[in-house]
Formats: structure tokens, C-alpha cells, sequence
């Protein structure tokens, strides 16, 4: 009954999300202005039966319904209720669901809230976001229908992947997929724009908070996801370049070039094609993104089994949505009139390199990511893009990024004079090349990136905090905190992630209980392995008691897991985080002889990778925040001039 | 640049999406093959001489595969979880005529037996593989995976992971185009 009431509310969001469009269209057309006026509730309409099609699901799961077939697939009555909830979002049909459901409540987010975009592109936008969602709904109707019976129910479902039994997976793809499906606000805002020709400061101050606010999701559901990947896969990285990864990377790079290029549009009312462009462009790395995640033409950890059907469906989609997009700004942007110009030296010339960078970023990782696919169609051989590969290219020109990021905000709009930015950036600037002498003399021997990272760290974290001084902090915008926090964020994860390269120390072991191994500072006694039963696993569980100084001992516990439904081994790391670094502990395989395999890391300042990310998702929140409370910040102004005027 | 070229330039993006998605096209068409081939695939078996993981039978060797008739080998190990689920398939796979012959991986001969005991023991002959020498030497890099030798001794596929059930046809088709 629920189920069939879930596939109905389905059905009922998907004619929504058709009158949707039309309305929205219809008002476009001279005299069509009163369609506008249906079109919002109809919006939310759409939202609520969206939403109430998840919950259906999601009661399914909790309740163990095998008699749906995705229930009997993918969960069981044993596996524990966390995980019988956020199983729900664990498989193809239901992850799928959950991103229509997001971006049915983006658009009725859009339609309740949006006051800022003159009506006519409002209506465009809104129908573009109803053309989407009807594309994805056919999606899920007609090839990825979550709500099929089984003719008969088994006694037991199949049971949950073992390795997404974590609660990170209760919160990591919801997060994700706000960031994904937002930037489709940002796509229907561009479509819109093109169709009304109505590109300038306006459109440009009306996207921004959306694209921020997507961006803050995508920051965080890419830092959650890349600790989720540190502590659960074992292998004491922190980001591995698996296709899945660069998937939700592309959007963010998108994303962030977008948020910088909007800027100069608002403020300046230039770049404005350029905007488009990237509007449309991060979006679209959304979609490519999920489709070579769930297509499984890739091969990737995060790929759930699909028919090529299902696969060519999306990329149907695929290739209307974008390609349509595409078309229509080959089509149109030439008759959007060209926006302003601005000299070579001055904040938009720095954003514009910013610009630059974040996308030749993007496409170099897109590159990696399709080149194995290219390789396999045209020469027929097998290979695999990994880190080298990545870090080689991406590297370098992420350190040039951090660079110009130190020194654009130091810059006027419009027009400055070199000499007067270097005057502005000299204290960072000689921060920098004390940093640099610093590490040389007191760790020599570091390779070139990681030595870079290190000395850029320390200068961009104090060109970041830069545009604070003198300035009176109380009356300071709180979208400048923003910035400045999310800059000061790149710069403590740029630390993270160098002194992570630079200085970490591994020791690989085969150990017998009783023995003493050491890593780093700490001195490690392999103290006990003994077998743990949990709620639906068995572990073998080793005891280790690390000891550093005089400091208190710590007592860790690193196990393997072996599930029993379904039939799989996950190893459990066990980290203790000191404000110095983590030591990272995994226990292997037994090894004839009574000895186990033992992998140990000592990783100095790890923790600022994922610190440095939450800070730039709170400077993004900040800025939102500045952003979307407008009224309240021009009475302050105004109040602040009055007293001073 | 004249006007003319910029109008052009700007539908430079849709061209080089439509390039990427004739790609992604290709990819999605093609069947998909995610295994890893061992390059020992239409190479002789490797010199190999195991002892028998059963007591009193004579060694396996890589010799007494050239006599005419088409093998599995199928590389298992005790403490092999995936080596379970196989077990029904290669029991179907020996009642419908296939001999196979089993490689016990870092394994010792007790736990191997018990093994089979449990399981249901589908092999003419085991050979006890204590270090994976001959494992490794026949390009396998995992447990389990099971190889199809022709009459000559000649490997001519090679199976990856379990033998699930939808792959039981792949490998009578395998085993008789080794014929």
C-alpha cells in the first residue's frame, strides 16, 4: 500500500513538474503574465508530493518491506536501523530518488523565495528547473522504478554493503547531492537568463546565494566524504582520484569559479557570458559526474550494478540538457550585449586568473577521468589514471591558485597599480620567504611540492587575514569574514595536506602479540588480538597501547570486520587525533607463524585538511548569510554613514 | 577578432560536449569488461609440480594437462569466503561433464580437506600450492579464479572472482571452444 502510494505521489510530482515548465513558458508569452501565478504553488506542489514519494521509501526500508524489490536487494531485517534508514539512499533506485527529491525542493525553494530576478526571467527559471525534474522522473518511472513489488517476498533481503555501514553514509550523500542538485538552481537561472536576454548585475546578485549555498554543501559533502574514505577504506589516504571522487570534485571547481566570476558580474557587470557559461558548465559536471558514477562505465568503488539501458537513458538526458544549454548560449549570448572591461591589474583581472586556473583544473581532472574510456574505445588497452598523473598536473597550478588568491583581495576593482598591491602584500609576501628558510633549515630535504605547499600556507594565511586590517571589525561585511575565513580555510588545509606529504612516517609489520613496534614519536606494544562479536558482523580485534614521552598511554583498536550478510571483509582503522597529527592504526591479515600484519601511521597536521575545508563551508555560510540578509546590511550602512556624513 | 569568429567561438562548447559524449557513447555501448586479463592467456600452463593436497595420489603437474582433454583450474583456498559461494557452480559445471582440477592457495592440506568437506568437493585432482609459486606464476593475483586449459596445456581464458551463476554458461561456451 505505501509503495503504491509512494509510485502514485510519483507520478502525480512528475505531471506537476510537466505543468511546471509549461506555465512557466506560458508566461513568457505576451499577455501570459497571470500563468506566472500559478506557477509557484504549483512548484511546491511538485516538492511536497516529491517528498512525500522519499518518505514512502524510506518508511519501506525502515519497516523491512521485502516484498519491494529494491528493500529485498538492498537491506534486511538484521541490518542495524541506522543503516536500515540510510539504506534508503545506498542503491541506485533510492540515490536517484533522493537527488529528484533535492532538486524538487531547490525549485520550489527558488519559486517561495526567490524576489530579486525580474519576473520574466523568474519564469523562465522556474520552468527550466520543471523541464529538468520531468526528464528525471521519466527517469525513475520508466527505468529505475523504486517502488517494484516482488511477486514473491523473500524471507530475508540481500543485506547492506558492509563498507557504506558507517555512519558517514547516514549524512555524506545527502550532503553531496544538495550541492549537486543546487547548482541546477544556478543552470535554470542561466537558461533562463539566455531565453529572456537578461544577463547583468541583477540576474548575477539574484544567483548568488544559491550558488553559495550549493557550494557550501558540495565543500562539505566533499570534506566529510574524503575523511569518510581516510578512516574506512584503511589506506591511510585522504583522497585517491577514483572517478567518484573527481565526480563530485569537477562540480566544486565549477562551482567555485562560478562563485568569483558572479562576483565580478554583480559588483562590475562584466564577465558576463563567461558566467553563463560557467553556470551551465557546473551543473553539467553535476550530471556527467552522477552519470559516470552510477552507469558503472567507469570502474570505481561507488559504481552500483546497472544496465547499459538505464546508462544510455541518462545520457539522453545528458545530452538534451547540456547539449540544449549549449545550443541555446552558441544561440543567444552573442545577442547579450557585452558587459563591462576593466584593466588588466585589478581585482577582476585576478579573478579572471582565478577563472582560469580553476578551470584548467577542471578540465585536467576531467581529462584523467574519461581518459581510460577514450583509451579503452580507440586503442582497445586497459589502463588507469591515478595520483602521478593528477598531482603532477593539478598541483602545480593549484599552488599558482593559492598564490593569486593571497594577493586578489589586496586588489582595487577596476583599476590598480602593481606597485600598490605589492605595498599591500608585503608583510605576507616576507612571511612567505621567512616560512620558506625556516623549513629549509629545519627540514631539509623536502620535495618541491610539498615545501611549496608549506611555505604558501603559512603566506596566504596571513594575506587571507590581510583584508581585516585596520579596519574596524564590528562594522566589517560579514561576506568579507566570509572570504576571509574560506581563504584562511584553503590555506590550513593546503598546510594539512603538504605536512601530510612532507612528514608522515609508516611502518608496515608483520607483529606477534607481546611485541613492540615503533612509528614516529610513538613506541607501539601489540598487546592483544581477540575475536569481538557485533550486531551483524564478527571482528578480530587487535589492542595496541601507543606511548609517546611521558604522556598518557593510548589504547587503540583496530579490527577487520567480517560480515556475514552479505559475505564481506571490511578493516576498521583506529586513530587517535592529538593536536599535533593522527596515529593511524589498521590490523591486516594473520600471517603464519602467530604474527598479524600491522600498518601504522604516524601522520603530523593531518587534521587540518579536513579543518581547512569546514572552514571555507563556514566562510561560504558566512558570506550567504551577508548575502541573503541585504536589508539589515544597507540600514547598517547607512546608519554607519549617517554617523560619519 | 571579428564578430563573425566570436558567434562562431561560442558554440565551441556544445561541439567539444558532443565530442565527449559520442565518447561516453562508445564507452556505454561496448560491453562493459572490467577484469583484469593475465597476459598468460594463450600461453602454455607454466612448469608446475604440485603435491597432492589428498594423501597417497600423485603430484599435479603442468605435464599431465597435455593429454588431449579440456580443464578448469580453479585456484581456492580454505580461507577464501568468495571460494564458498563458487562451490554450487563448479558442482554444476562438473555435472554437466567438465573435469576440473583444483590449486589449494597458502593452505594446508587438513584445512583444504574440511574444506571440501563442507563444501562439496568438485576436483579430479588438488595440488597443494603452500607459497602461490605456481598461483602467482599462472598470472593469478587473487582467490578465487579459475583458468580453462586446452588439451595441449594451452591456458585459453581466465575467470576472475567467483563463478557466479549467470557466468556458468560463459564458461561451458569457454571450455568448448577449447575443443
Amino acid at each position: 500500500m505505501i509503495a503504491e502510494a509512494g509510485l502514485a505521489a510519483l507520478w502525480i510530482a512528475a505531471m506537476l513538474a510537466a505543468l511546471q515548465a509549461f506555465l512557466g513558458l506560458g508566461s513568457l508569452k505576451a499577455g501570459g503574465e497571470e500563468l506566472l501565478r500559478a506557477v509557484r504553488p504549483v512548484a511546491v506542489a511538485q516538492a511536497v508530493m516529491t517528498l512525500g514519494a522519499f518518505a514512502a521509501l524510506m518508511w519501506l526500508f525502515y519497516s523491512t518491506d521485502l516484498s519491494v524489490e529494491l528493500v529485498a536487494e538492498d537491506s534486511a531485517s538484521t541490518v542495524p536501523t541506522l543503516y536500515r534508514i540510510a539504506g534508503t539512499w545506498g542503491n541506485h533506485e533510492g540515490s536517484m530518488l533522493l537527488w529528484v527529491t533535492i532538486l524538487a525542493i531547490a525549485g520550489a525553494a527558488v519559486a517561495l523565495l526567490e524576489r530579486r530576478l525580474p519576473e520574466r526571467t523568474l519564469a523562465a527559471t522556474i520552468a527550466a528547473q520543471g523541464v529538468i525534474a520531468l526528464g528525471f522522473f521519466a527517469f525513475l518511472l520508466f527505468s529505475s522504478n523504486p517502488f517494484a513489488r516482488l511477486d514473491i517476498a523473500p524471507a530475508e533481503g540481500n543485506g547492506f554493503n558492509p563498507l557504506l555501514q558507517d555512519p558517514g553514509l547516514a549524512f555524506h550523500p545527502p550532503t553531496l547531492y544538495v550541492g549537486y542538485v543546487g547548482l541546477s538552481v544556478a543552470f535554470s537561472f542561466a537558461v533562463g537568463a539566455l531565453l529572456t536576454r537578461d544577463v547583468g548585475p541583477a540576474f548575477a546578485k539574484a544567483m548568488r546565494p544559491w550558488v553559495l549555498g550549493a557550494w557550501v554543501f558540495l565543500t562539505l559533502g566533499i570534506t566529510a566524504g574524503s575523511y569518510w574514505a581516510y578512516y574506512e577504506l584503511g589506506w591511510g589516504g585522504w583522497w585517491f582520484w577514483d572517478p567518484t571522487e573527481n565526480a563530485s570534485l569537477m562540480p566544486w571547481l565549477a562551482a567555485t569559479a562560478l562563485l568569483h566570476s558572479v562576483t565580478v558580474l554583480a559588483t562590475r557587470d562584466g564577465l558576463r557570458a563567461w558566467t553563463v557559461m560557467l553556470a551551465v558548465v557546473a551543473f553539467s559536471m553535476s550530471m556527467v559526474g552522477t552519470f559516470l558514477v552510477r552507469s558503472g562505465i567507469l570502474t570505481s568503488v561507488h559504481a552500483f550494478a546497472l544496465d547499459p539501458k538505464r546508462g544510455a537513458f541518462i545520457l539522453v538526458l545528458l545530452a538534451l540538457y547540456i547539449g540544449g544549454a549549449l545550443a541555446l548560449f552558441g544561440a543567444r549570448i552573442a545577442t547579450v550585449a557585452e558587459g563591462n572591461r576593466f584593466d588588466p591589474v585589478s581585482r577582476e583581472g585576478a579573478l579572471v586568473i582565478n577563472n582560469l586556473l580553476l578551470s584548467v583544473i577542471l578540465a585536467l581532472v576531467l581529462i584523467g577521468t574519461l581518459y581510460p574510456l577514450a583509451a579503452e574505445s580507440m586503442t582497445g588497452e586497459k589502463l588507469s589514471v591515478g595520483p602521478p598523473y593528477f598531482n603532477a598536473t593539478a598541483g602545480p597550478l593549484a599552488l599558482i591558485l593559492v598564490a593569486v588568491m593571497a594577493a586578489g583581495p589586496a586588489m582595487r576593482w577596476r583599476r590598480d597599480e602593481i606597485v600598490a598591491v605589492a605595498r599591500r602584500i608585503a608583510i605576507p609576501a616576507a612571511l612567505t620567504v621567512i616560512a620558506l628558510v625556516a623549513i629549509l633549515l629545519l627540514a631539509p630535504g623536502l620535495r618541491i611540492l610539498p615545501l611549496l605547499g608549506l611555505t604558501l600556507a603559512a603566506g596566504v594565511a596571513a594575506a587571507s587575514v590581510a583584508p581585516l586590517w585596520k579596519r574596524n571589525l564590528r562594522r566589517t561585511p560579514l561576506f568579507t569574514w566570509g572570504m576571509v575565513m574560506a581563504h584562511l580555510g584553503a590555506a590550513v588545509s593546503l598546510a594539512g595536506m603538504a605536512s601530510e606529504s612532507a612528514f608522515t612516517k609508516e611502518t608496515l609489520i608483520a607483529a606477534r602479540p607481546g611485541e613492540t613496534v615503533s612509528v614516529g614519536p610513538y613506541a607501539i606494544r601489540f598487546a592483544a588480538v581477540d575475536p569481538v562479536p557485533g550486531q551483524n558482523f564478527t571482528a578480530v580485534q587487535a589492542t595496541l597501547i601507543a606511548t609517546r614521552g611521558s604522556a598518557d598511554p593510548i589504547t587503540l583498536t583496530p579490527a577487520q570486520r567480517t560480515f556475514d550478510n552479505p559475505p564481506q571483509t571490511t578493516s576498521e582503522s583506529a586513530i587517535a587525533t592529538r593536536w599535533d597529527g593522527q596515529l593511524y592504526t589498521v590490523v591486516g591479515e594473520p600471517v603464519p607463524g602467530g604474527r598479524w600484519q600491522l600498518r601504522l601511521w604516524w601522520k603530523p597536521f593531518v587534521t587540518l585538511i579536513w579543518l581547512g575545508g569546514a572552514l571555507i563551508a563556514i566562510g561560504g555560510a558566512l558570506s550567504l548569510l551577508g548575502r541573503s540578509l541585504p536589508r539589515r546590511k544597507v540600514v547598517a550602512e547607512s546608519t554607519g554613514f549617517a554617523r560619519f556624513g | 577578432m571579428s564578430l563573425r569568429t566570436i558567434r562562431i567561438l561560442l558554440w565551441l562548447p556544445l561541439v567539444g560536449f558532443l565530442i565527449v559524449l559520442g565518447l561516453v557513447f562508445t564507452g556505454l555501448i561496448r560491453p562493459h569488461d572490467a577484469s583484469i586479463r593475465s597476459q598468460m592467456v594463450g600461453r602454455p600452463l607454466p612448469a608446475f609440480s604440485l603435491p597432492s593436497t589428498r594423501p597417497r595420489q600423485p603430484p599435479l603437474t603442468s605435464a599431465s594437462f597435455a593429454d588431449g582433454k579440456v580443464r578448469l583450474v580453479n585456484i581456492f583456498a580454505s580461507w577464501c569466503v568468495p571460494c564458498v559461494v563458487e562451490m554450487p557452480q563448479l558442482a554444476q559445471l562438473k555435472q554437466a561433464g567438465v573435469a576440473i582440477e583444483g590449486i589449494a592457495s597458502r593452505d594446508t592440506p587438513a584445512d583444504s580437506l574440511a574444506f571440501l568437506q563442507r563444501n562439496g568437493d568438485p576436483y579430479d585432482r588438488i595440488g597443494d600450492d603452500k607459497t602461490s609459486a605456481a598461483q602467482i606464476a599462472i598470472g593469478s593475483s587473487g582467490v578465487p579464479e579459475t583458468y580453462v586449459v586446452d588439451g595441449k596445456g594451452v591456458i585459453r581464458a581466465q575467470h576472475i572472482g567467483p563463478i557466479q551463476p549467470q557466468d556458468v554458461a560463459d564458461i561451458l561456451a569457454a571450455v568448448r571452444d577449447a575443443q
